[in-house]
């Protein structure tokens, strides 16, 4: 019933992590470590697709706060595309539309991103 | 629009690990008695989520991971008031000395922490705190409006 996965794929130039399930305090030790996995891989533009995300708490929250800062200054950015009105309920509550862009459909998200400025191989 | 027969409140309870896996147990305890209380879906997830902040702010600050103490959460439904105690033993949590954040201000500065406060003030119509000797007790309180 808690049960919280990230998987990743590629979109183009842009790395994608789907989430599905539960994120809370005791799942999100393992979004943390999947940010830090790609920040290793100097992997910034990153779309989390909230697609199966079916719960979000503030501990949750908290991991996209931690690691926004240095996506941007490695050139990339942190959107978020395709969440249910209750996920996005909670982010909306916290003022986080005004941090990070998020779409309803993953494609426009994808568009979106300056793959440009991105310094990878 | 009925009304409840009887004028004590019912009760339910339910004792948790403080331990973070068990945070469902918390939130679907919660959420199956708010849905028979009749609160429609959207406010059921949001006593869930308060409950679930509530209880994760015990495990972080009062309990300090440690996890073989013990949450107690206590459910008193008379309408139009639900009602949800949470009381752990652990170190006092002064929530007063949490600023309520200004978001716009909190979020340009990236801080994370402090959300879960914020979150459970927006969620339920009261959020109080209260200490006594051994004992801290968050008291939720959500009205149903019919």
């Amino acid at each position: 019933m808690n049960e919280f996965k990230i998987s990743f794929r590629e979109n183009g130039k842009v790395q994608v992590m789907d989430l599905r399930g539960y994120l809370d305090a005791h799942t999100a030790p393992n979004l943390e470590e999947a940010f830090q996995k790609l920040l290793k891989e100097k992997k910034f533009n990153i779309l989390v697709n909230c697609k199966d995300l079916a719960y979000i708490s503030s501990a949750g929250l908290g991991v996209f706060m931690a690691f926004i800062e240095d996506v941007r200054t490695g050139g990339g950015d942190i959107k978020m595309s395709n969440m249910s009105p209750k996920v996005y309920n909670i982010f909306d509550l916290l003022g986080f539309p005004m941090l990070y862009e998020i779409f309803a459909e993953e494609h426009d998200a994808v568009k979106k991103f300056d793959v440009r400025k991105q310094s990878t191989k | 629009m009925t009304s409840s027969p009887k004028d004590k409140a019912t009760k339910k309870n339910l004792r948790i690990p403080s331990q973070t896996e068990k945070l469902v147990l918390a939130r679907e305890f919660v959420a199956n008695a708010a849905r028979v209380f009749g609160f429609a879906e959207d406010d059921v997830n949001n006593i869930a989520l308060a409950v679930d902040e509530a209880c994760t702010n015990i495990i972080k600050h009062a309990y300090h991971y440690a996890t073989d103490k013990e949450i107690d959460i206590i459910i008193s439904m008379k309408r139009p008031e639900f009602e949800i105690v949470i009381q752990d033993a652990g170190n006092h949590f002064d929530p007063t000395r949490v600023p309520v954040p200004d978001m716009k201000e909190y979020i340009s500065h990236y801080k994370r922490g402090g959300l879960g406060m914020y979150l459970m003030k927006k969620l339920m119509d009261k959020v109080e705190y209260t200490k006594q000797p051994r004992k801290n007790t968050v008291r939720l309180i959500k009205y149903l409006h019919q």
